[in-house]
């Protein structure tokens, strides 16, 4: 099971009111390799991962949500208060109609988060590869991000971000180096 | 900490793109990319830095410059 | 409610957030190094750390974690403002 904790893993800050910054992260929120799709995917494989990677996949995974935590503060905070005419002027008229203020799990282009974003092959080395791979996308994504705001409390947060996925990058190469070992007990390092 | 982690390269340049050409594009090369499994020990940040700067050890951060307003990526 | 958030309550937080950013990479670390007992020493010191300075931002703002795992005092703490994205 899961537990709350009520508190966020970052302090995140905007320094201004930014509903168009606030569509860009929704990439973040719902997109292929966003946070979503993150945790989703490594708390699915694990069911049929080796045992001796369950726990990496347990523990990154739910740093994911936590991760999904911050990017929709990111986007209340940004938008939180704004006018429908604000909100239309920044591309978010459409998400307007549907979902007034609400969140959406879909990407900056509005397209919702489905469950083929994420793949689940059942074999060790293309999961942990595929996941190697979404970690790099996600911090290019963020790279992206940071190059199109000048507000640098939120560039803040996403630099934060940025680096995990360069860390989970690194744990997940770490896991192939031990699902590559012969021995079920080795004393790796 | 970090050394160099940006990386340059010089696109073609063909004479009818009516963009004005960016003669050099960059892109990052995190220090994860050199590390196959991290060794034990490495220094470490204060707390307080680990946070506000998301790694625990200085040897796996990467600095990222935003690119808005001309700013170039660059490693201080 | 709001009430006004003191500089004491985000000093205390981020010092929590610290702490708990330390126990977070320190368990991916061992997750990939079971056998690095210098790692596994710090891990256990921080988390002491940690439940000392969860309780002392409990006791002031309230429970951190549902389901048991954080006392309330009357009236029942839990559902009370502010959640994380608010502050």
């Amino acid at each position: 099971m899961w537990i709350y904790d009520k508190k966020l893993q970052y302090p995140v800050r905007v320094s201004k009111c930014d509903p168009r910054m606030a569509k860009f992260l929704m990439e973040q929120y719902g997109g292929a390799d966003g946070e979503l799709a993150a945790a989703l995917r490594y708390l699915n494989q694990r069911y049929s991962i080796p045992d001796k990677v369950i726990g990496l996949l347990t523990d990154i995974g739910t740093e994911e949500f936590a991760h999904l935590e911050m990017i929709a503060t990111m986007v209340y905070k940004l938008t939180k208060d704004a006018t429908p005419q604000q909100l239309e002027e920044a591309g978010l008229g459409a998400h307007f109609a549907n979902h007034d203020g609400a969140l959406f799990y879909e990407n900056a282009a509005g397209v919702p988060w489905t469950a083929s974003y994420i793949a689940a092959k059942g074999d060790p080395l293309a999961d942990l590869y595929e996941d190697i791979a979404a970690e790099e996308k996600a911090r290019a994504t963020y790279q992206w991000l940071i190059d199109m705001t000048d507000d640098v409390d939120l560039q803040d947060g996403l630099k934060f971000l940025r680096e995990r996925e360069i860390i989970h990058a690194l744990r997940f190469r770490e896991a192939v180096e031990i699902i590559k070992e012969k021995r079920e007990e080795k004393t790796y390092y | 900490m970090e050394d160099n982690q940006v990386r340059e390269w010089h696109p073609f340049i063909g004479p009818f793109d009516p963009c004005p050409p960016v003669r050099v594009k960059t892109y990052v090369v995190p220090p994860n990319q050199f590390i196959t499994f991290q060794p034990m020990n490495l220094p470490q940040f204060s707390p307080a830095e680990a946070l506000r700067l998301g790694t625990l050890w200085p040897s796996l951060y990467s600095n990222y410059t935003s690119k808005r307003r001309g700013e170039v990526v660059t490693d201080e | 409610m709001s009430e006004v958030l003191t500089e004491d309550y985000y000093r205390k937080l981020e010092e929590l957030q610290q702490l708990d950013f330390v126990l977070v990479e320190l368990t991916l670390y061992l997750d990939t190094h079971p056998n690095d007992m210098q790692a596994l020493q710090q891990f256990n010191k921080t988390a002491q750390q940690r439940q000392q300075a969860a309780y002392n931002f409990e006791m002031e703002y309230g429970p951190l974690l549902q389901y048991g795992h954080s006392y309330s005092r009357y009236p029942w703490q839990w559902s009370q403002t502010p959640w994380p994205w608010q502050v």
